[in-house]
């Protein structure tokens, strides 16, 4: 049936669009964009005033936890997230349960996706088999099977000959490495950032260090081998500033945040909340101020959740021995909107840029655009909703929650998938 | 007498100096009971108390135990690994249990930091830290508090250096912010290999050589080196680390002379500690242990409402 999303704030850069205009959705794709369209019979007009229209979202970063943990997230589930969240497509790490690491397994989470998914999904590839850090992966095989990238994730490959032939061998496919940057030699154990916070709480400490030394390895080897690479979740403002200096020498670098990072420090810590444990660690004020900054003049390219979720029993046990990671896709908006948007730090030329086209861009995915013949995968903003983050608000199986509790302001009310609306008036309709 | 102002000996952060001060004087009259042939007082019949120790310990335990029967309250010990994984049970149904069978007060000994907290949230219980992790060790600060105040007659003033392997310890962790709550002077010693990041966090001064800073010590505290995981790696060999951070005859000339030597055991004799500083007169390291009794009587007479009873008894 056709769609009209009609009078909302319409933006999208990339077509230098910025104004309240309709916009016409037919056969999956956008028909026309502007005032007093032609209407095809049985067209079902979604009224969008006060709201802003845009190319659909992408989290670079999600944990789907299918196959091998689907007690705790599903690809059903966790793409019901994705739209309650305002994402039109994510992509799957592969650190499941086997790994992603072969042509078979990257085509189950393809074929899973299209029984299931409520959105897209991209799946990411192991760098090397089981994620050891020691052998290649089949590549090749994975990237036939539509794997749109590489990654260890969860882990760095420690080796540094190792990465530099897995960079090499990436880039016979052209696929990018995704880098968790972490020494393991240097974060040895630690589980909340190395400083004040350790010192006061007692916890191994997992310094900076550990991760602005993989950062330059990384960025090192990225020119050494002209792979293209992601560096994920990046929460120093040391790894920033290598970031900003690596892009004005040309190597081809891209970087996520994720939205834990960008809006709480160490300080939240210590209460020894255990979802607010999280790898790479929260780091302190000024980090996060500089990861904002970095975010805003477009040093980093994109935020990325990194939606990691977890069982309860398992995030109830003592900080140290909790799994790492908070629940993000359905937060992530609401965050930065209330955060970002509201606060005037960004606009929403600014969303577009870092949660639907510089997600995109990172990975080389197919562009969204909104204009007349491009895929219909949009994204609806209602600045004005009001969000309060409660067990029963989740789409996600899993409620490990960093931001439990929060009272926020905005939240995607429709998300639109090839033309098929997945979230309506902020539901889940799929 | 007006009674203590936290709940819970949690970490020496949540007490104000006076709790700490109430603390250490209701511990001089328990410390007189201590000396006495039947050293047995009525005051919390009827209460139970729970060891929940879940990291393996003797020492610590037996003075609980020990303060705990000398009350009259019923003292149980439980024992366990700390790991759920291995235990099979969490620590939060561990709190629920133990708070279904209606305790008063849990000492609980774990090996990560925060365990207390978490167990105190998750049941109604007062909750006495016995030490968790790396994190903090509240009574063994205070009957360090209390040996150093009968011998020293203050604490106000005095340069306290706590010398060793301060990152992995609980007993620094707490002794520093007790130090600096009662206004002494403490000074961490060590390589930087065995400080933690931010030692000033804790109110601490910071010395990488035990030879700078001797002649300033009115205290010097020694930490327990842990040999079995030690060389290599945080130290080249305890034969170096003896040399420049043993507390021994040489050091303890250029130290003032009245300055005490602590130790919260047990002792590594030629590691830390020489054995002739640890049998001379000025280690005060048996003083230490008659005052964790003491101390810990008078933690949990206060944490059970011990003062209202006794003033109506």
């Amino acid at each position: 049936m056709p769609l009209l999303l009609r009078g909302g704030r319409v933006v999208d850069p990339q077509v230098g669009l910025d104004e309240v205009a309709d916009v016409l959705v037919v056969d999956g794709r956008i028909d026309s964009v502007g005032s007093d369209l032609e209407l095809p019979s049985g067209t079902e007009v979604i009224e969008c005033a006060e709201k802003v229209v845009m190319p659909g979202f992408v989290d670079v970063h999600t944990h789907m936890r299918e196959p091998g943990r689907e007690d705790e997230e599903t690809i059903a589930s966790g793409t019901r997230a994705a739209a309650h969240g305002g994402f039109t497509a994510v992509c799957a790490m592969p650190n499941t349960s086997p790994v992603c690491d072969t042509g078979s397994a990257v085509r189950f989470v393809v074929e899973r996706a299209e029984e299931v998914g409520a959105v897209r999904v991209y799946p990411v590839g192991a760098l090397t088999q089981g994620q050891r850090g020691e052998a290649l992966s089949e590549m090749g095989d994975m990237v036939a099977e539509g794997a749109v990238a590489f990654s260890d994730d969860g882990r760095d490959v420690q080796d540094a000959g190792m990465m530099r032939r897995v960079m090499e061998y990436a880039k016979a496919f052209g696929a990018t490495v995704i880098a968790h940057c972490e020494d393991e030699s240097l974060a040895a154990g630690g589980v909340v950032n190395e400083g004040a916070i350790s010192t006061r709480l007692g916890l191994p400490g997992w310094p900076s260090a550990a991760e602005e030394t993989m950062v330059a390895r990384n960025i090192r080897l990225a020119e050494l081998t002209g792979c293209r690479l992601h560096l994920a979740h990046l929460s120093t403002a040391g790894s920033v500033e290598q970031v900003r200096i690596a892009k004005e020498r040309g190597i081809p670098i891209t970087a996520e945040v994720a939205p834990h990072h960008l809006f709480l420090d160490e300080q939240a810590v210590i209460s020894y909340d255990t979802n607010l444990k999280m790898n790479p660690p929260l780091r302190t004020a000024e980090d996060r101020k500089a990861l904002v900054a970095g975010l805003l003049d477009g040093t980093v390219d994109c935020v990325a959740t990194d939606h990691a979720p977890h069982a309860a029993h398992e995030k109830e046990l003592e900080f140290e021995v909790a799994p790492f990671g908070t629940t993000g896709l359905e937060t992530a908006v609401p965050l930065v909107v209330t955060n970002l948007v509201s606060e005037g730090q960004m606009d929403w030329p600014d969303v577009v840029r870092t949660m639907a086209v510089g997600p995109r861009a990172c990975l080389g995915l197919p562009e969204v655009r909104l204009e007349a013949g491009q895929t219909a995968d949009i994204t609806v903003v209602d600045p004005e909703a009001r969000v309060e983050v409660t067990a029963d608000w989740f789409a996600s199986k899993s409620l490990n929650s960093a931001f439990a509790g929060a009272k926020l302001l905005g939240k995607a009310s429709e998300v639109l998938v090839a033309g098929q609306c997945v979230l309506r008036n902020g539901k889940v309709i799929v | 007498m007006s009674g203590l102002s936290c709940e819970h000996i949690m970490t020496v952060e949540d007490m104000t100096a006076e709790d700490i001060e109430l603390i250490l004087d209701t511990a001089e009259s328990f410390k007189e009971v201590n000396e006495r042939r039947i050293k047995k007082l009525p005051t919390l019949r009827g209460r139970t108390i729970v060891n929940l120790f879940l990291e393996p310990s003797t020492r610590t335990r037996t003075s609980f135990e020990i303060a705990a029967k000398r009350l009259s309250a019923d003292a149980v010990n439980m024992t366990g690994s700390a790991s759920a994984t291995v235990k099979g049970e969490s620590l939060r149904d561990t709190a629920k249990t133990l708070s279904a069978m209606a305790c008063d007060l849990i000492v609980v000994r774990h090996r990560y930091a925060g365990a207390p907290q978490y167990l105190a949230e998750c049941m109604d219980a007062h909750v006495i830290n016995g030490g968790d992790g790396m994190h903090q060790h509240p009574t063994q600060a205070l009957l360090d508090l209390f040996t150093i105040r009968r011998e020293m007659g203050r604490i106000e003033g005095l340069t306290v250096g706590i010398v060793g392997d301060i990152c992995h310890s609980r007993v620094a962790g707490s002794l520093v912010p007790a130090l600096r709550k009662l206004g002494a002077r403490p000074i961490v010693v060590g390589p930087p290999t065995l400080m933690p990041a931010r030692p000033d966090i804790l109110g601490a001064e910071v010395a990488n050589t035990l030879d700078d800073v001797i002649g300033e010590l009115d205290v010097a505290y020694m930490l327990r080196i842990q040999m079995e995981r030690a060389e290599g790696m945080p130290l080249p060999s305890l034969r170096e680390y003896a040399r420049f951070y043993g507390m021994n005859s040489a050091r303890l000339e250029a130290a003032k002379p009245e300055m005490i030597v602590m130790h919260p055991g047990p002792m590594n004799r030629g590691v830390e500690i020489s054995s002739a500083v640890a049998d001379s007169d000025r280690a005060v390291v048996l003083d230490q242990v008659n005052a964790g009794v003491a101390v810990r009587m008078a933690a949990m007479y206060l944490l059970l409402g011990g003062a209202e009873s006794a003033a109506a008894a």
